[in-house]
């Protein structure tokens, strides 16, 4: 079968698949950032044991498989009674996994912000929120960029293994086709390119030009 | 601690300094760099401090602005700065109470520390708008001004990258002054500059001195300046004050022999 047949009969499904891996992707996404931005700047606390709750959430998200913490959502939660959807029990455990390593960029980030620009910041008698929103936050995001464009990247194709608890993403459609058709090359080389296409052509191109409009901002470029 | 309540919770009486330190220790982990200072600084008073590194000069400046204290009282506008009234007896402040006790200081440094993020003018209106609660257009009118008396209107819409060092220590200056302080702390402003724009920053402190009755306090390391502006010259060595007096006093007649070491020292350097 010429591989324009094999894309005519069953693109459909791989654009099926890649709509709800860019959906899987955007949302584990902005729970990601959403948790990073929260433990990240938890781990800077004063108090030693709101900086405790921070450190075990990264070390326990960090340390064990994600795909052992999706089996868990999915599988071992309901067992306590608390039974999730598959669609979402997939981007709440590739968002929680991700959000780990990116409270880490955050924390990493603040804590690169010259003292000087705290300092400053004080003598305007600025409130600590306000100091971190208004002063160190914005300067830390433009240091903390490049690392979650690499994050993001590990994020997205982290979003193939929500296949598994048989989400119908663009791996399980592939998935789906490789094993009625046996046509492997075609089934997974098509999901291969799709994913480098997302990630090369889309993703990383959209950070470099935020990349640049931040440091633009800050009078960097 | 020491007894607090030897300290008054508030100074009364006709001439209550702008500042005042009472007995203040400032150590480092077992370093003590400052210790048991006695310093008071008049309204309108124009104090220079000099003397060598590691002599705890740019410490005076930092314990009223951003650290805290170990012993001994400091006191501002005749309030405790560093101490709240807690039933009666002075207790050592918190953060917020410090936070807001220095509100009526003002303070530049030697790396300017402008927010790179922001134009001169947003730089000047940050403080008025987010702590002061002025409206905008209040928060850029006085910060026109200010940049207007620094001389920097012109690049108020500037980002700080695009400016020289001189430019955005005016800057800095302009905008400590949004917040309509009573003291004004100038630590080593000059220190990060070019040669050839020491100048500019130097004729805005000085318009300052002589248009604004402005309590002041500034490290440097420029003599000449320091003894042309300055109400009275402080000399540090060693954590202590070593010599004081007013400029003609001190560097025409210096009294101690380290001051006259540090003098010389500094002259044959020019």
């Amino acid at each position: 079968m010429a591989y324009l047949e094999f894309l005519a009969e069953f693109g459909s499904r791989f654009l099926d698949g890649s709509l709800i891996t860019v959906a899987q992707f955007l949302l584990s996404a902005a729970l990601a950032i959403a948790i990073a931005l929260g433990f990240g700047l938890l781990k800077l606390a004063r108090h030693w044991v709101v900086r405790g709750v921070a450190t075990l959430y990264i070390e326990l998200f960090r340390g064990t498989s994600l795909l052992v913490q999706l089996y868990w959502i999915f599988f071992v939660l309901p067992l306590f009674g608390l039974t999730l959807e598959k669609f979402t029990a997939g981007f709440l455990a590739v968002g929680m996994n991700l959000g780990a390593y990116g409270a880490e960029l955050v924390r990493g980030a603040v804590r690169s912000v010259p003292k000087g620009q705290w300092e400053a910041a004080y003598a305007l008698s600025m409130s600590p929120a306000r100091r971190m929103w208004r002063i160190i936050l914005p300067q830390a995001l433009v240091i903390m960029l490049p690392g979650w464009g690499n994050l993001l990247i590990e994020l997205l194709k982290a979003t193939a293994l929500v296949s598994l608890i048989s989400v119908t993403d663009l791996m399980f459609e592939a998935k789906q086709v490789n094993s009625t058709t046996f046509l492997s090359i075609q089934a997974f080389g098509t999901a291969l390119v799709i994913y480098y296409v997302f990630a090369r052509f889309l993703l990383t191109p959209a950070m470099r030009r935020l990349e640049l409009s931040m440091a633009r901002r800050i009078g960097k470029a | 601690m020491d007894t607090l309540t030897a300290y008054p919770l508030k100074l009364d009486g006709t001439d209550v300094p702008m500042v005042r330190f009472m007995n203040v220790t400032k150590k480092y982990g077992a370093l003590t760099v400052l210790e048991n200072l006695n310093l008071d600084i008049a309204e309108g008073e124009m104090v220079s401090i000099i003397g060598p590194s590691g002599s705890g000069k740019t410490t005076v400046l930092r314990m009223l602005m951003l650290e805290q204290i170990n012993s001994g009282v400091i006191y501002v506008d005749g309030r405790p700065l560093t101490h709240m009234n807690k039933n009666g007896a002075l207790v050592p402040a918190d953060r917020r109470y410090l936070r807001t006790a220095r509100e009526p200081i003002g303070m530049c440094f030697q790396h300017f520390n402008l927010f790179p993020h922001m134009t001169a003018l947003q730089n000047c209106m940050e403080g008025p708008v987010q702590v002061l609660g002025l409206t905008k257009r209040e928060a850029r009118e006085r910060s026109e001004e200010l940049l207007e008396l620094v001389g920097m209107s012109e690049k108020r819409d500037q980002h700080p990258s695009r400016l020289s060092g001189g430019q955005q220590q005016r800057v800095a200056i302009a905008r400590a002054l949004a917040m309509r302080p009573k003291v004004m702390l100038f630590d080593e402003v000059t220190s990060a500059l070019d040669p050839e724009v020491i100048g500019e920053v130097t004729n805005v402190i000085r318009k300052l001195v002589s248009e604004h009755s402005l309590t002041m306090l500034m490290v440097t390391h420029q003599m000449g300046f320091a003894r042309d502006i300055s109400d009275r010259i402080c000399f540090f060595f060693g954590g202590r004050i070593e010599e004081q007096g007013t400029p003609d006093e001190l560097f025409g007649n210096p009294k101690r022999e380290r001051t006259q070491q540090f003098l010389s020292a500094v002259k044959s350097a020019d």
